[in-house]
């Protein structure tokens, strides 16, 4: 597959402050450069950001 | 060749993985946790799903998600990087301590109790200050440092009330007074292809904790060590943490199977997706054996363990 990307600037859905996204992916985990939450781009035709789940108990490498 | 990406976020250690696949020009899909289904129920229909990947490279952010996908896998014969038995044993503190030590790794001394009574005769045993660590997790999450006997009669009982079952296997390590660091080395297919140390005023040096990576040379001890180490736990691509002991050196305290490497690429200079997804063709093309640089297909080393007393 190729890596569908896209380079936007869209409003925290925790802040309203501006996030700038420059070549993100679906799915790809950014941070709000204002209030420092974690978003999930959950799709980007049109981008759409949405606060990333809470860490798990199980979660880690 | 066609790789499948098992992954649930896409962080910066699945894009770099992402464009070494590109940067190979090998063709692979993305395989969401999230939306998957799996048919185990028998029949044709599972093995079809996944039969146009030569292999799939795990990034699952969940251990439970990992082991279950790994194990369904690999029971129908989908190569996969890591294997099940990888995660199933590095996804578990305590099974991995038991490996390492059965193979005649050096680790932490760890007693493991089930009640909080026999936990606290473990802690009392080994002498404070001692960790308490829970068997599955991750980035630091959870560990306690028991400096005496009121702290750890109180964390205890926290366990007990608060936490799940889980919480009541009690895995216990001495303290190990390291020097503000320890190292994490990268071992991919029988190799230890570089090293960091991460630096931390607090005891907990997870670089996910705010550790600070520096790189590590990779001496001829620590790359023997390590790749005992990884074999121990099954092979593969692995991300090994040890701790330096004042008096006994190196002591491997922890196997990561679906290691995090963003902080690790610049200090080292070695390009750790790529030597991954070169693995994980290996894997594809020659066999798990093979690609770990085994004649065959080994079991993994059992070793004597001194019981008590003995």
């Amino acid at each position: 597959m190729s890596l569908e990307t896209i380079s936007a600037t869209v409003e925290c859905p925790e802040c309203f402050g501006q996030v700038e996204l420059v070549e993100v992916m679906q799915h790809e985990i950014v941070q709000c450069p204002e209030c420092g939450v974690d978003l999930e781009v959950v799709d980007i035709d049109p981008v759409r950001l949405e606060l990333a789940p809470e860490e798990e108990e199980d979660w880690g490498e | 060749m066609k790789v499948g990406i098992l992954y649930s976020r896409i962080r910066a250690e699945e894009k770099r993985i992402f464009q070494a696949l590109e940067q190979r020009g090998v063709e692979f899909d993305l395989l969401d946790d999230a939306r998957l289904i799996f048919d185990i129920s028998g029949g044709n229909g599972y093995n079809r799903r996944f039969d146009p990947y030569d292999v799939i490279i795990e990034r699952c952010i969940s251990h439970g998600r990992a082991l279950y996908s790994l194990r369904m896998l690999n029971d129908r014969g989908i190569a996969t990087v890591n294997t099940a038995q990888v995660a199933d044993i590095c996804g578990n503190k305590l099974q991995t301590t038991s490996a390492l030590a059965a193979a005649g790794i050096p680790t932490p001394r760890t007693l493991v109790a089930y009640t909080p009574e026999s936990a606290l005769e473990a802690m009392e045993s080994l002498g404070y200050p001692v960790v308490l660590k829970p068997a599955v997790g991750s980035w630091g999450r959870l560990l306690s440092k028991v400096n005496d006997r009121e702290a750890a009669e109180a964390i205890l009982e926290h366990k007990q009330v608060l936490g799940t079952y889980h919480h009541s296997i009690f895995y216990i390590q001495e303290y190990i007074p390291k020097p503000q660091r320890d190292i994490r080395a990268f071992v991919v297919g029988g190799e230890t292809i570089c090293a960091i140390y991460r630096r931390s005023d607090h005891w907990i040096t997870n670089t996910a904790r705010g550790g600070q990576a520096s790189v590590c040379p990779v001496t001829p001890e620590l790359d023997a060590l390590c790749v005992r180490a990884a074999r121990a736990v099954g092979g593969g691509a692995v991300a090994i943490d040890l701790l330096e002991d004042p008096e006994r050196g190196l002591l491997v305290n922890e196997v990561n199977y679906t290691m995090e490497f963003r902080n690790s690429i610049e200090p080292t200079g070695v390009d750790i997706p790529g030597r991954i997804v070169d693995f994980a063709l290996r894997v594809a093309r020659e066999g798990w054996a093979a690609a770990n640089g085994w004649e065959r297909e080994a079991e993994r080393p059992v070793g004597r363990v001194t019981l008590a007393g003995e």
